[in-house]
């Protein structure tokens, strides 16, 4: 089942760690898993297991992005789990370099 | 969203490290978490919190800490006398505040630094509220009556996820920040500075000799200047400056001299230079001059390119930007007109004005420039400030230029003085570091610029009048000139 989602939602992993907080999501309906489970918002009580497959780990502060950039989330706690979006992994977005302005 | 994420981010993935210096007091990211709980569990309900001191490590804790309670922080200017400062206490009530000060002003409830430090440390939830405003800065009113400008957590965010990486800085990164706190600068400095990893030092009273030995102790690899502290430290420095460690400097606040910026660059030639322009109600920067163009500019033998050395720069990757005639058609490269932009930063609201964006979200800036052929943003100054001699529009910042350009100016403004026949005339106050005559000023003028530009009048002052951060006080002129 799919939800759609504004930027600032909070979305956590309900097999590790992971957190990310949407910034760019288009207006359909996305089936957000982290480590093969799908990600709820609000921390979950106690932890599944992680999909062996899907174990490539987040890293906190890094932007993911699937291929045609039409989403973006940050991630906002690291974690052990993969983010795939309707079943596709997303990768990290490579980062822009900005001169230090402040 | 809530900015209180981004102090979150930075003690949980880096908590150990070093956050700020202040005198003393040093703290790590978690020590700066703690700081924010604190001053977030003293917060009553409804009120804002209010901060009326210089720089302290207190400062980062009241932005966060007003964060995570729900409410807006509202930095004051501590060098207002009573009258302004108590009607701004007013217009901030009800607030907690911040200071060392004792106040006795209806719904303002003073606590000390160390009492706002050292509360509670609970462990709560920062709200996520739409539209909810983070910050409210009140301009500094050199018009008429300070306006507050609202910045809204989602304008905070959308700047920092636009310029910065998180922890991209190195370890021994470390950023000077002189600005005082009510400043659009020193709030971004925070929140870039955290969200990158980078400690920062404060400095609470800028001198130049204070600037350099404390960017000499700290090992200081970033610093933001306004360009009147820029100069301070050229003036002090002689031909050198033993800064090895210096490696970024960022300036912005007000319009930087040639002069100024080249000097700065023949005296630490290893800095890189970046000229950041932005105001209160963009979240601070939108365009930027690189140290890449810095070094293209003033290498080049071009005048095209060279002049670029005083330009605004490009606008960043996340913000859109036009210049548009007075009619709303957009400006040819080269075509003064009015400065347009529009992006998720851009706050663009007063309170109790509402908000300033037209219907498509576009935010007049009230700043006046152009484009040259390659998009790099040429600032004029504002509308305001234009002289309108017999109907014909003249930009103060032109005949500036070619004065300044004299070795014996040491500053220049031009401003609009009333004229019996042309309704306005170009009025103009120079600190001269020699005599030179009213002739030989016209004559400078004339060589170069149009006769509707030339001065009717010319006084001579010691210094010209500058708020503490660097904005030249062009009302003050233009009352002394006036009389």
């Amino acid at each position: 089942m799919g939800q759609i989602f504004k930027p600032g939602t909070k979305l956590s992993s309900t097999v590790c760690k992971t957190q990310i907080m949407v910034l760019r999501a288009p207006a359909t309906e996305l089936k957000v898993t982290c480590g093969g489970a799908p990600m709820q918002i609000g921390d979950p009580d106690t932890l599944g297991e992680i999909d062996s497959a899907a174990a490539g780990g987040t890293f906190v502060g890094k932007r993911y992005t699937d291929q045609d950039e039409s989403m973006e989330f940050l991630c906002t706690r690291g974690g052990d789990g993969t983010i795939a979006v309707d079943g596709y992994t997303i990768d990290v977005k490579a980062a822009k370099k900005l001169p230090s302005s402040d | 969203m809530n900015i209180h994420l981004i102090l979150q981010m930075a003690a949980d993935a880096m908590g150990h490290r070093e956050a700020f210096v202040s005198g003393s007091c040093r703290g790590t990211f978690s020590d700066l978490a703690d700081m924010a709980k604190s001053v977030a569990g003293q917060v009553k309900d409804g009120e804002r919190v209010g901060f009326l001191n210089e720089n302290t490590p207190l400062m980062p804790a009241a932005l966060f800490g007003a964060a995570l309670a729900g409410t807006q922080f509202v930095p004051l200017n501590y060098r207002l006398a009573e009258g302004p400062l108590n009607s701004l206490l007013g217009r901030t009530a009800p607030a907690l505040l911040l200071t060392e000060r004792e106040l006795g002003i209806e719904g303002i409830r003073p606590i000390t630094m160390l009492q706002a430090g050292s509360g509670d440390i609970s462990e709560m939830d920062a709200p996520d509220i739409d539209g909810a405003i983070a910050v409210e800065l009140f301009t500094s009113g050199t018009t008429g009556e300070p306006k507050s400008a609202v910045l809204k957590h989602d304008n905070l965010m959308a700047y920092i996820f636009g310029t910065v990486e998180f922890m991209s800085a190195e370890e021994d990164e470390a950023n000077l920040i002189a600005v005082p706190p009510y400043h659009i600068a020193a709030i971004a400095g925070v929140l870039s500075s955290i969200y990158a990893g980078r400690k920062m030092v404060q400095l609470p009273n800028f001198t130049a000799d204070g600037w350099i030995k404390l960017a000499h102790a700290e090992k200081v690899t970033n610093a933001f200047v306004v360009p009147t502290m820029l100069q301070r430290i050229i003036d002090h420095a002689g031909d050198s400056l033993d800064l090895p460690f210096l490696r970024n400097i960022a300036y912005g606040g007000g319009k930087m001299p040639r002069q100024t910026i080249e000097a700065a660059m023949r005296v630490l030639p290893h800095v890189n230079f970046t000229n950041a322009y932005g105001l209160t109600e963009t979240s601070a920067t939108i365009c930027m001059l690189g140290p890449d163009d810095h070094r293209a500019a003033y290498e080049s033998d071009d005048p095209a390119i060279k002049r670029r050395l005083v330009s605004a720069g490009q606008p960043i990757p996340s913000i859109e930007l036009e210049v548009r005639k007075e009619d709303g058609t957009v400006c040819d490269a080269e075509e003064v007109g009015l400065v347009w932009v529009r992006g998720d930063q851009v706050s663009g609201e007063y309170k109790g004005m509402g908000s300033q964006l037209d219907p498509d979200g576009w935010f007049p800036t009230k700043d006046r420039g152009f484009l040259d052929g390659g998009g790099y943003l040429f600032i004029d100054g504002r509308a305001d400030d234009v002289i309108v001699r017999g109907g014909e529009n003249i930009s103060p910042g032109e005949i500036e230029d070619v004065v300044r350009a004299h070795p014996a100016v040491k500053d220049v403004a031009a401003v609009a003085v009333p004229d019996v026949e042309w309704g306005e005339a170009v009025g103009l106050a120079i600190v001269c570091t020699d005599d030179i005559s009213d002739d030989d000023i016209c004559a400078l003028v004339k060589s170069e610029l149009r006769s509707s530009r030339l001065p009717s009048l010319i006084t001579r002052m010691d210094e010209l009048p500058y708020n503490e951060t660097g904005k030249l006080l062009r009302r003050v002129i233009r009352d002394r000139l006036a009389n």
